[in-house]
C-alpha cells in the first residue's frame, strides 16, 4: 500500500545504513572517539519530530506528501505508519489553505508542524505566517499564542532554477513575533527542531536540501529524547583570533573549509554558526569581533537587505572602535538563480570567496 | 390565567396590567415562524418553526439594541477623533450576532473579519472593554494593542478580529480541525463577507474541510457590498450558499434573528454529523464599509432608508414583542433608555481609562522571550531585552 518497498521505519536513533559521507573536507580540531555515532541531518530531523509526537499528543504533522509518500525529502518517513492518519496529514497542493488551517489549529492549542515542500512555496502562504501567526500574540495582548512550526528546505539546491532556489531567512527574520532557526549539523537539526516544536511561539525552521544526506558525529547527549538547544544562541564551531566568520546552514561547512585554508596561510579564523537568525545572537557575534577585530559575514541568499547586512550593521553600531578593517559580506549573487551549472556556481558563495574576503579583512593581498 | 402556546396569529386583546404576567423571565417555550422560508442547496432546509420563549425574544431585543447603540456611539467617537484608523461598523447586522449566539454555545468557536465589535459583544465581551480598545486604552480587550479590527475573547472561544480579507476562513477551518482532533462535540462558525467570498483561500480551506469532515460552518454575511463594490460587480455567481458546490448550503434572511438562530442550530447539528456547510445570511449594513466611507457613492440613500423601514432587525423584534403581547411599547422604550445609559456609562468609563504604559510597546511579542532583544526607533536610545 505504501508503494515503497524495503524501507525500514526510522523510530528514533540513527540509521546504520546511512551513507557515511564525511562532511566534505572537514577536519575538526576535536577528535572523535573511535566508534562514535554519526547521524544524517535527515535522520536527525525525523527522530526529532518522532520524539516530539510521541511526547505530546497535540503535535501533528501536515504538508504535501508527508504521509503516504513518506515525505518529499523523506524527512517524515515512517511517521504515518507509526502514528496514523490522525497525526500525519497529507494536504492538497494549497499552501494558503493548509497553512491557514494549521495556524487556526494552533490558535486552538494544537501544535502543528507544517511542512513546505520548499520555502519558495511558503510565499503562497506568507500572509498566514506573518499576519495570522507572527502578530497574533501581540495584537491580542497575549490571549492568542501560536505554537506552530513551519519547516522545510530553504535556499539553493542544485540546478533547480530561479523559482526553487531562494533563501527566505532575511524575509522571515525581519518580522517581530517570529522565531527563525537554521540548523547546520545533525545535532543542530535535532536540538533546534525539538526546541521549535516545544516553543509556544511561531517558528520558521529553515533546513537545507543538500544537507539532508550529510552525516555528522552526534553525541549521546544529543541522542537523548530530552535534548533541546536554546533558541537565540549561536555556536562557535571553530575558535580563532584573527577574523570572525559568521554564517548559517550549508555555508557553515564552507566557512569551516575556508578556515582550514586560511590556517595554512597563518590566519586563524573563528567560525560562528548562527543557528538562530531571529533572535540573532548579537552578543556572541560582537564578543567575537571584539576579540578578532575583523568580520566576514556569509549567507547564500540575496545580498540586498540580507542577514549579512543586519550583522554588519550590528557590529558597526556596537563594536565600531574594535574594528581594524571594513566589514565584509559574502552573499549569493544579486541575480535570480540561473540553471547552467557554471552560472549557478558563480551565483553562490564558494570557499574561495570566503577566503578572499577574510584575507581582505586581514589586509593581505592575494 | 396562564397563556398557552402562542401561534402566528397575534393575540390582540388587552390585559389589565394587574393580571399581566411578568414576562422578562418567562421561558415557556413558544414557537414562531420565520418570516421567509430557507432556501437550501444539497440538503433539506430546517423547519420554519423556531422554538423560542418570551424571555429569549426580549433578550434579543435588548442585545441588539445594545449593539446598535454601541456602533452609533463608536461613530461619534470616531468623528471626535477618539477612535483612529479603521472603524468598520455593524449596525443593521445585529440579528446575525445575536441569533447565532442563541443557536450555539460558548464552547463553539467563532472567528470573523474586521467588522467584529458586535460579535465580541455577543460572545460576552464588555462594552467598556470594547470602547477602551477602540480608543487605544490599556483597559481594552487587547490592551489597546489591537484596535477596532483585533478584538478577541479566547475564554469564550472568539478568535478575533482579522484585518486581511478572507484570512479568517482557513483559520476558522483550523479551529474546526482542532475541535475534531480533540474529539470535542463543538463546531466553528467562520464569518466572512460577500467580498471575501471570492477569495481563493476560501475554496482551498473548504476543500480540505470537506475532505477531512471538519465541523466548520462558513457563514457568508452577505451585506451586498464588498467595500464599494456591489455583489453583481464582483461575483459571477452571487448565490454564495451554492458556491461550495459539493458542500451543502442554506440561504437565510439575516435580518430575522429567529431565522438566524434556527439556521445556526441546524448548521451545528449538520456539521457535527456531515462536515462543512455554508450559511448565506442576507443582511445589510447601514454605515459605509468603514468610517472613511460615506456609503452613499455606490448606493442610494433611498435604498438604505428602505431597508431601515422594512427590514430593520430590531424593529422586527419590537413588532413581534408587541404583537405577541410580551412587552408594551413603554417597556421597550425603557429598555432602550437603559441600554443607552449602559453604553454612555461605558463610553465615559473608557474615556477615563489610561493609555498603555510605554513599556507595553515591547510586551506580548512572544510567550517565551528567551532573551530576545527588541529596539525602539533609535536603537541606541531604546533597547529592551525581553525577559
Amino acid at each position: 500500500m505504501w508503494g515503497i518497498l524495503g524501507r525500514r521505519a526510522v523510530d528514533g536513533g540513527f540509521s546504520a545504513s546511512s551513507l557515511r559521507r564525511m562532511r566534505s573536507g572537514l577536519v575538526s580540531a576535536r577528535s572523535y572517539a573511535a566508534g562514535s555515532k554519526e547521524m544524517t541531518v535527515r535522520d536527525a530531523l525525523n527522530s526529532a519530530i518522532d520524539e516530539e509526537m510521541s511526547a505530546d499528543p497535540k503535535v501533528f504533522v501536515m504538508g504535501e506528501e508527508v504521509g503516504q509518500y513518506q515525505g518529499a525529502y523523506k524527512i517524515s518517513k515512517g511517521l504515518l505508519e507509526k502514528y496514523g492518519p490522525e497525526r500525519v496529514y497529507d494536504t492538497p497542493i494549497t499552501e494558503a489553505g493548509f497553512t491557514g488551517i494549521g495556524v487556526g489549529a494552533a490558535y486552538a492549542g494544537l501544535k502543528p508542524v507544517v511542512e513546505f515542500m520548499t520555502f519558495n512555496f511558503s510565499m503562497q502562504a506568507i500572509d498566514h505566517i506573518i499576519n495570522s501567526a507572527a502578530k497574533s500574540n501581540y495584537m491580542s495582548a497575549g490571549q492568542i499564542n501560536v505554537p506552530i512550526v513551519f519547516r522545510g528546505p530553504n535556499g539553493a539546491a542544485a540546478g533547480v532554477g530561479a523559482q526553487h532556489s531562494q533563501c527566505y531567512a532575511a524575509w522571515y527574520a525581519s518580522v517581530p513575533g517570529l522565531k527563525v532557526l537554521a540548523p547546520y549539523s545533525a545535532e543542530d537539526a535535532r536540538g533546534l527542531l525539538k526546541a521549535a516544536i516545544r516553543d509556544p511561539d511561531p517558528v520558521v525552521f529553515l533546513e537545507n536540501e543538500l544537507l539532508y544526506g550529510e552525516s555528522f558525529p552526534i553525541s549521546e547527549e544529543a541522542l537523548d529524547s530530552s535534548f533541546c538547544l536554546p533558541i537565540g544562541k549561536a555556536k562557535i564551531e571553530r575558535e580563532g583570533k584573527d577574523v570572525t566568520i559568521t554564517t548559517f546552514s550549508k555555508m557553515v561547512g564552507f566557512a569551516l573549509k575556508a578556515a582550514e585554508k586560511l590556517a595554512e596561510e597563518g590566519i586563524s579564523a573563528e567560525v560562528i554558526n548562527l543557528r538562530s537568525i531571529r533572535p540573532l545572537d548579537r552578543a556572541t557575534i560582537n564578543a567575537s569581533v571584539r576579540k578578532t577585530s575583523r568580520l566576514v559575514t556569509v549567507e547564500e541568499g540575496f545580498p540586498q537587505h540580507g542577514v549579512c547586512a543586519e550583522i554588519c550593521a550590528s557590529v558597526v553600531e556596537e563594536s565600531f572602535s574594535y574594528l581594524d578593517a571594513p566589514v565584509e559580506r559574502i552573499a549569493g549573487a544579486d541575480v535570480p538563480m540561473p540553471y547552467a551549472a557554471n552560472l549557478e556556481r558563480l551565483a553562490l558563495p564558494q570557499v574561495e570567496d570566503i577566503v578572499r574576503a577574510a584575507k581582505r579583512a586581514c589586509f593581505r593581498s592575494k | 390565567m396562564a397563556l398557552s402556546r402562542l401561534s402566528l396569529r397575534s393575540t390582540t386583546f388587552l390585559k389589565p396590567s394587574s393580571l399581566r404576567r411578568h414576562v422578562t423571565t418567562d421561558t415557556t417555550p413558544i414557537t414562531i415562524e420565520t418570516a421567509a422560508p430557507f432556501t437550501s442547496h444539497q440538503c433539506d432546509p430546517p423547519s420554519r418553526s423556531v422554538e423560542t420563549s418570551s424571555a429569549e425574544i426580549l433578550s434579543f431585543f435588548r442585545d441588539m439594541a445594545r449593539m446598535r447603540r454601541m456602533e452609533i456611539a463608536a461613530d461619534s467617537l470616531y468623528k471626535s477623533k477618539l477612535i483612529r484608523g479603521f472603524c468598520h461598523l455593524y449596525d443593521g447586522q445585529e440579528a446575525l450576532a445575536v441569533g447565532m449566539e442563541a443557536g450555539i454555545t460558548k464552547k463553539d468557536a467563532i472567528i470573523t473579519s474586521y467588522r467584529d465589535h458586535c460579535t465580541f459583544l455577543g460572545r460576552g465581551g464588555e462594552l467598556v472593554d470594547a470602547f477602551s480598545e477602540l480608543m487605544g486604552r490599556m483597559r481594552g480587550c487587547s490592551n489597546g494593542k489591537g484596535g477596532s479590527m483585533h478584538f478577541y475573547k479566547k475564554d469564550a472561544c472568539f478568535y478575533g478580529g482579522h484585518g486581511i480579507v478572507g484570512a479568517q476562513i482557513p483559520l476558522g477551518c483550523g479551529l474546526a480541525f482542532a475541535q475534531k482532533y480533540s474529539k470535542e462535540e463543538n463546531v466553528s462558525f467562520v464569518l466572512y463577507g460577500d467580498g471575501a467570498a471570492n477569495q481563493g483561500q476560501l475554496f482551498e480551506a473548504l476543500n480540505i474541510a470537506a475532505l477531512w469532515d471538519l465541523p466548520a460552518i462558513l457563514v457568508c454575511e452577505n451585506n451586498h457590498y464588498g467595500m464599494g463594490t456591489a455583489t453583481w460587480r464582483s461575483a459571477k455567481s452571487p448565490a454564495y450558499f451554492k458556491r461550495g458546490d459539493y458542500v451543502p448550503g442554506l440561504k437565510v434572511d439575516g435580518m430575522d434573528v429567529l431565522a438566524v438562530k434556527q439556521a445556526c442550530k441546524f448548521a451545528k447539528e449538520h456539521a457535527l454529523k456531515n462536515g462543512p456547510i455554508i450559511l448565506e445570511m442576507d443582511t445589510y449594513r447601514y454605515h459605509g464599509h468603514s468610517m472613511s466611507d460615506p456609503g452613499s457613492t455606490y448606493r442610494t440613500r433611498d435604498e438604505v432608508s428602505g431597508v431601515r423601514q422594512v427590514r430593520d432587525p430590531i424593529e422586527r423584534v419590537r413588532k413581534l414583542l408587541l404583537s405577541h403581547d410580551i412587552a408594551t411599547e413603554k417597556e421597550l422604550k425603557d429598555m432602550e433608555k437603559e441600554v443607552r445609559k449602559e453604553v454612555d456609562d461605558a463610553v465615559a468609563q473608557a474615556k477615563e481609562s489610561p493609555v498603555p504604559e510605554a513599556s507595553e510597546l515591547f510586551t506580548n511579542m512572544y510567550v517565551k522571550d528567551c532573551g530576545v532583544e527588541s529596539f525602539g526607533a533609535d536603537r541606541k536610545e531604546l533597547k529592551v531585552t525581553l525577559a
